[in-house]
């Protein structure tokens, strides 16, 4: 059997002609997703049809260059299109492109089936495409028997590359602010329509490999995850395109698996990877979010403990702060008794038998907590018109967040801050 | 003077005469309805310029004109005696800040280098002397140490002083903008008008959307007063006067609101 790299011929050209499909989708789905028109890669891929059909009618072959052609003509209608129907029907973009597209797809449906009605469509190859098939046929190319559909998607493969290295910095700006592109010189149509000519290319190119699932899907998914890990342009593309070479390798290893359709197995996982992001994500995941919160809340509630312990040996109160006392003072639960335990354990607090008490740092801590406080009660009674018994909880909930620049400007308004408002509550 | 100015008025981009905004008899019109009408103005160099007028004016609509992002139905707009079009390198703008998307993956920095692309052309990327002057432009606005953060973690006040730093950075000599001081706190607008009054004293144009009246006359040299069409304009000590006030605010012109309802209904 042949081998590259070590690895059986047809596997690897399996893989590697999705990796091709991927990481072109997710170069260009990075810029469609920033510029929230994702489903225009959906969009374009049905409106191609027509192109497709009157391209095969023309030439009566189907050949990838006036295949390429035929789309990239219906892709660019498709766009020019949507725009004019928008801007001059005065109708809200997304319904101008969905009537364009379906309208132009059902125009290509009706073309093929009145020339062609003897070509056989198989809904399985639309959806799935015929990526297994299609890395036997086979031409030679500098004595290595490359698949067909390889060579057609290396060349879109290549374009893009090239486009998004080339324009990086206008893709970019045009991205993130069309008007300053434009009052800079930086023509924002030309660049618009130059992605939407890639997109269509893309779209075509990889159709007959891989379907339309995993075409749509690797326009979406690859960047939808990336913009989940990153605040970083170049990173979010790098990532993409990382993403989408790690679709390809599991989606066909679990394909084998499960004997399963290789490019069907593939949206799978870049589905699957895009929950992962959403939920592990370092910044942006709902883990993360979840334990962010979880973290401000022991915060505060240890803060808190301090500032109870605080006023409570301020008041010169005679009886000690219990434990039990102290705990339910902050709120209870859970989240109490952990902030509790990580003040004692921070040598902040210590309890004996019972009773809490603030150690020389923790009262040093509270000390300046109970500050803050009370710089925002005076802050508020001097601005604010509310009754003196309104201006400890407000403060309450300030303490935890008056970082040193606030609080120096505060001081700055408020020579002195209010005294012990009252009893210890 | 930078030297991409010097190398400009060596080319004979800056006409010595001629002023560094004139707008003739501009017509716009959004789905055929015009909402302004025959603009004519000829702004002086070196002063700071309030574009005022109530809501619906049209005020942001003649920055967005006159530099060609929405589509005038008639008339011409010259910078330094040129059409607009060819003189982009002499000018800076400073759009609304709701007008972009701050989720967008850029850091604060990226988004000031954005204005030396103008300069740099086609294909080139930015440099290092790019990077130092967006630092610069950074330094200005005090937001040096934000360089780094992405510009969802700013708050209204700074995103709105990352748009004035890359318009510093186009090093431009007319600028346009959108309602610099909206949503700004105190000391922000402080800021930004200090800025402003430097662009001034380096002969700079700033032609600015205003919404507060009370600070029309302390912050601004000259003030155009707009309600679908110029009502008045010129020094403040001349312009800004009870009277013209009464009429830029008080309601639109009947006739100038039928006119227009007769334009939208005939060009259907």
């Amino acid at each position: 059997m042949d081998t590259v790299f070590g690895m059986d011929a047809i596997v690897f050209w399996i893989i590697a002609t999705m990796a091709m499909v991927n990481v072109t989708g997710a170069l260009l789905g990075t810029f469609l997703v920033l510029r929230r028109m994702s489903l225009l890669g959906d969009a374009i891929s049905h409106a191609v049809l027509p192109g497709l059909a009157l391209a095969f009618i023309l030439t009566n072959t189907r050949e990838p260059f006036p295949m390429l052609l035929g789309a990239l003509v219906a892709g660019l209608l498709t766009v020019l299109l949507t725009h004019l129907i928008h801007r001059y029907a005065n109708v809200p973009e997304d319904a101008a492109m969905g009537v364009v597209f379906t309208s132009l797809f059902a125009l290509g449906v009706v073309m093929i089936t009145r020339v062609a009605s003897h070509v056989d469509l198989d809904p399985g190859c639309v959806l799935y495409g015929v990526l297994e098939s299609a890395a036997l046929d086979t031409r030679n190319i500098a004595g290595m028997e490359v698949p067909r559909v390889a060579v057609t998607l290396s060349a879109v493969f290549l374009a893009t590359v090239v486009f998004v290295v080339l324009f990086w910095k206008e893709l970019k700006i045009v991205s993130f602010d069309p008007q300053l592109a434009t009052t800079l010189g930086i023509n924002a149509d030309r660049v618009h329509y130059l992605l939407m000519g890639l997109v269509a290319a893309f779209t075509v190119a990889a159709f007959e490999a891989v379907g339309s699932i995993l075409v749509v899907a690797m326009l979406i998914a690859p960047a939808a995850t990336a913009f989940l890990l990153t605040d970083r342009l170049h990173w979010m593309t790098l990532i993409a395109a990382a993403t989408g070479i790690l679709i390809a390798i599991l989606g066909r290893n679990i394909a084998a698996v499960y004997d399963a359709p290789v490019a069907g197995m593939a949206s799978v996982v870049a589905g699957g990877l895009f929950m992962l992001a959403v939920l592990f994500a370092p910044r942006y995941g709902i883990v993360a979010r979840r334990l962010a919160q979880v973290r401000l809340g022991l915060r505060i509630s240890g803060e808190d403990l301090l500032g109870l312990a605080y006023r409570w040996q301020e008041s010169g109160a005679r009886a000690s702060l219990t434990a039990s006392g102290a705990l339910e003072a902050a709120g209870g639960g859970v989240v109490s008794r952990v902030a509790l335990w990580l003040l004692r354990r921070a040598g902040l607090l210590v309890k004996s038998g019972d009773s809490v008490r603030l150690t020389a740092s923790g009262e040093e801590r509270a000390s300046r907590l109970v500050h803050r406080h009370r710089l925002w009660e005076a802050y508020l009674a001097k601005h604010l018109p509310l009754p003196d018994d309104h201006l400890h909880s407000p403060a309450d909930r300030m303490e935890h967040f008056m970082d040193s620049d606030l609080q120096r400007q505060v001081e700055e308004q408020v020579p002195e801050p209010h005294g012990p408002s009252g009893a210890p509550r | 003077m930078t030297a991409t100015q010097e190398k400009a008025l060596a080319q004979g981009a800056v006409a010595v005469d001629a002023p560094p905004l004139e707008i003739h008899d501009m017509t716009v019109a959004y789905q055929r309805r015009p909402v302004l009408w025959d603009i004519d103005l000829q702004l002086p160099e070196g002063r700071l310029i309030a574009i005022i007028g109530p809501n619906g004016a049209g005020k942001s609509t003649l920055i967005k004109a006159a530099l060609g992002l929405v589509p005038r139905a008639s008339g011409r707009v010259e910078v330094y005696g040129r059409p607009i079009e060819k003189q982009l390198s002499l000018i800076g703008y400073v759009p609304q800040r709701e007008s972009v998307d701050w989720d967008f993956p850029v850091s604060v920095l990226d988004v000031v280098m954005m204005g030396r692309y103008g300069r740099l052309g086609w294909f080139r990327r930015p440099g290092r002397e790019d990077r130092e002057a967006a630092m610069d432009c950074l330094r200005k606005v005090a937001l040096q140490d934000f360089a780094g953060r992405q510009i969802s973690q700013l708050s209204g006040g700074q995103q709105q002083r990352v748009f004035l730093a890359r318009a510093l950075a186009q090093e431009a000599r007319l600028y346009f903008m959108d309602e610099p001081f909206a949503g700004v706190d105190a000391a922000t607008e402080q800021a930004i008008l200090a800025i402003l009054q430097e662009l001034r004293s380096h002969g700079r144009t700033v032609v600015v959307v205003h919404h507060s009246l009370q600070t029309v006359r302390e912050y601004f040299d000259h003030v155009v007063l707009l309600n679908m069409r110029v009502v008045a304009h010129g020094p403040i000590e001349e312009v800004f006067t009870e009277e013209n006030l009464r009429n830029t605010y008080g309601g639109r012109l009947p006739l100038l609101e039928q006119a227009a309802d007769a334009v939208q209904r005939r060009s259907v």
